[in-house]
């Protein structure tokens, strides 16, 4: 065990997955020589070698479907987009190709894959390159996507990822980078994927949180717990597939929820979360299910602003009380 | 009226000045009737070709080309008569592309195409049973009845679909030949694709990762002149479609698709290329469809003129006229030939009708290859 970045961990991951399989190889703009746009694939060239870190153009389109056609015939690819902003020029492939491939081809051609990179919101770079994609991928039948909030789990989940046999979406935080946190150097531990993770045990609300919204859920959570009010924090560290089990579980014993995210409410996934917790536990409920979202409104740049548009440690204690009904 | 570039500088890692192109001047008529003059050259490279070829090649090739336009041709009574729903894209007339082309390859190899791949799944030695069972939507299809007629694929033979997005097979096919340069095979992927998907990103896109990296890859525009109902000339800046490899410096041929063997022999040259120096190539095929863009083309944008003017170069009469000609088959062989390519697709429409619908639980697999049962 060693304390570590998230930046760290991630780098861990690919290297060990990398080492254990040949067939794994990583492409993306500026991973090689230039160490990785966040340094996250620092080192990588010089000990695995060109042949399998290989510095792309700038062609989302085309890196993105050349990793699934790669993956048709056996390899692993990881393809790094830059940040997932740039994954929008990629969606046709991996939506109309890596996700659909083993369906339409009546379950011949699985695609192991893993789209990686930095997504959510970073530190005033306005709108078009700070923004939550996961509800768009999590909408499609056949990706798995992942958010991790921590480095153990960065690492676990990447690893899992890697070896997963489905094209799975892993968004990385990008204000995370530098968070710390305590990682395994067994090269063997992973995290299955679909398991959500209790990251605080409580026994009067349950906040649902991910990615960046995690710290803020903890840091909410202990702010309450001096109000007497115990939060079990959730995350489900899998947006797709979902851990239902373990947010209904906790909603049965607790009987209130709120479900914390960065990403716009509209169609996102606390509203899908919501709905579920709707079918499977009204009757459990003894408050509404509430939603804490970033602002309905594209990213602006000056820091007010921005601060304004994150849910921040101070709403998400003001969510809990009102759905504990407490002033 | 079209303008063309002058004097198309064919660039490459190496010469591809090989006989066996034509020059843009004989491509420009290779729509049109040919002048007798022209009609002699073509007569004796093709004479060329025959000897070059055993008979049972020969024979192999029009076997294939007839079984494709049967196939179809049946395809088509199937579809009006409400047996076949959905998108279908015929390949009538284009068929001397797809046989020459995959004639030119091994099993190992791979090919991807777009949505019009009847012919291609069955040259590249898929069965027409599963073929035909796959447009009828049952469970005896290739795809299990989950594709269709867009959406063909056979692990074992290396058939890699399929693709119904204009220019979407073509990223994926450059990926499958990273791959085989990665695993450090000699495997070749051809990559067949519209003339229209040359103006996706993803045409450009890919051309310039495969010469970067020097990948084995067959780039194959079929190009019959229309997307849908948009002729070249009203969709396209430059009309000189193997040009456009100069962008790249990737080597470059412009083919008379109506010619099987021309075919065949430009893709062999390219094939070549990639096995021996893992460079792609990029092939111009000219051709011409001569049913509608798909079952449903009001076929407003052509006239009957134009179709029969293409017609008089059927890819099919014209490599039987040859065959007859070079004495490799007679009048009475050819018929035997169509009596049984006609028995096979018959026996493709009773494999069709009698395998049954995919069962109801199939709606629910090959989402996942692990699939994970978190949310039940
Ligand atoms: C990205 C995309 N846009 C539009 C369509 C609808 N569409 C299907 S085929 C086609 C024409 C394509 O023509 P071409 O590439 O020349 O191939 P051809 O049909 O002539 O074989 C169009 C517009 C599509 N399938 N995909
Ligand atoms: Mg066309």
């Amino acid at each position: 065990m060693a304390i570590v970045t998230m930046r760290e961990a991630l780098n861990q991951a690919i290297r060990e997955e990398m080492q254990r399989d040949e067939n794994v190889f990583l492409m993306g703009e500026e991973v090689g020589a230039y160490q990785g746009a966040y340094k996250v694939t620092k080192g990588l060239l010089e000990e695995l070698g060109p042949k399998r870190v290989i510095d792309s153009p700038i062609t989302e389109l085309g890196f993105a479907g050349l990793g699934v056609g790669a993956a048709m015939v056996g390899l692993r690819p990881i393809i790094e987009f830059m940040t997932f902003n740039f994954s929008i020029l990629a969606t046709d492939q991996i939506i109309n190709s890596a996700a659909k491939m083993l369906y339409m081809s009546g379950g011949q051609f699985n695609i192991p894959i893993v789209f990686r990179g930095p997504g959510g919101s970073a530190f005033q770079v306005s709108s078009q390159h700070s923004q939550a994609l996961e509800s768009w991928f999590a909408y499609f039948p056949g990706l798995k996507v992942v958010m991790p909030s921590t480095p153990a789990d960065a690492k676990g989940l990447l690893k899992s990822s890697v070896r997963d046999n489905d094209p799975v979406i892993f968004i990385e935080q990008e204000r995370m980078y530098g968070s710390k946190g305590e990682v395994s150097d067994d090269p063997e531990l992973t995290i299955p994927l679909g398991v959500a993770d209790i990251k605080r045990e409580g026994k009067d609300v349950t906040i649902v949180a991910r990615s960046l919204m995690v710290p803020v859920a903890l840091k909410a959570a202990d702010l309450l717990e001096k109000d007497g009010v115990s939060c079990e924090v959730i995350d489900p560290r899998t947006i797709r597939p979902l851990d239902i089990k373990t947010i209904i579980e906790s909603v049965k014993k607790t009987n209130r929820v709120v479900v914390a995210e960065e990403s716009h409410p509209f169609c996102g996934v606390a509203a899908e979360i919501a709905s579920e917790i709707m079918e499977r536990a009204f009757d459990y409920l003894d408050a509404p299910v509430k939603r804490l979202s970033g602002a309905d409104v594209p990213m602006p740049y000056a820091k007010n602003l921005e601060d304004a548009a994150i849910p921040n440690v101070d709403q998400l204690v003001a969510a809990v009380k009102e759905v504990a009904y407490i002033e | 009226m079209r303008k063309r570039t002058p004097e198309p500088t064919r660039v490459g890692a190496e010469d591809t000045s090989a006989t066996g192109l034509m020059d843009q001047d004989s491509a420009e008529d290779a729509d049109a009737r040919l002048d007798p003059a022209e009609a002699e050259a073509l007569k004796a490279a093709q004479k060329s070709r025959f000897a070059e070829l055993d008979r049972a090649t020969l024979q192999s090739i029009y076997r294939q080309m007839l079984l494709a336009r049967r196939f179809e041709e049946k395809s088509a009574e199937a579809y009006s008569t409400g047996k076949i729903g959905g998108f279908c894209h015929l390949y009538i007339g284009q068929e001397a592309v797809a046989i020459g082309a995959i004639s030119a390859i091994g099993k190992d190899d791979y090919v991807l195409t777009s949505y019009r791949e009847h012919a291609h799944a069955i040259a590249k030695g898929m069965s027409p049973d599963s073929v035909m069972a796959e447009l009828y939507g049952k469970a005896g299809g290739c795809s299990h009845g989950k594709g269709g007629s867009m959406h063909m694929f056979d692990k074992e033979v290396n058939f890699l679909g399929g693709h119904a997005i204009v220019g979407g097979q073509i990223p994926l096919a450059t990926g499958v030949a990273f791959a085989t340069k990665y695993k450090e095979t000699d495997q070749v992927t051809l990559c067949f694709f519209g003339e229209a998907a040359v103006n996706q990103g993803a045409f450009h896109e890919s051309l310039n990762m495969a010469q970067l990296w020097k990948l084995p890859c067959i780039y194959i525009c079929e190009n019959n002149q229309y997307g849908m109902g948009t002729s070249l000339e009203r969709a396209m800046s430059l009309q000189d479609i193997s040009q456009k490899a100069c962008a790249y410096e990737i080597a470059s041929e412009f083919v008379d698709g109506m010619d099987v063997l021309a075919v065949r022999e430009a893709t062999l040259r390219a094939v070549e290329r990639a096995r021996k120096n893992y460079l792609p190539t990029l092939l111009e095929v000219r051709t011409y469809r001569f049913m509608g863009h798909s079952m449903s083309d009001p076929g407003n944008y052509r006239t009957r003129a134009e179709i029969e003017r293409h017609q008089e170069r059927d890819p099919l009469k014209l490599y039987s006229a040859s065959l007859k000609e070079e004495g490799v088959l007679s009048d009475s062989e050819l018929q035997k030939i169509d009596d049984e390519v006609r028995a096979q697709v018959e026996q493709a429409v009773r494999f069709a009708e009698e395998s049954p619908q995919p069962a109801p639980e199939e709606l629910f697999t090959d989402i996942y290859a692990d699939p994970i049962q978190a949310n039940e």
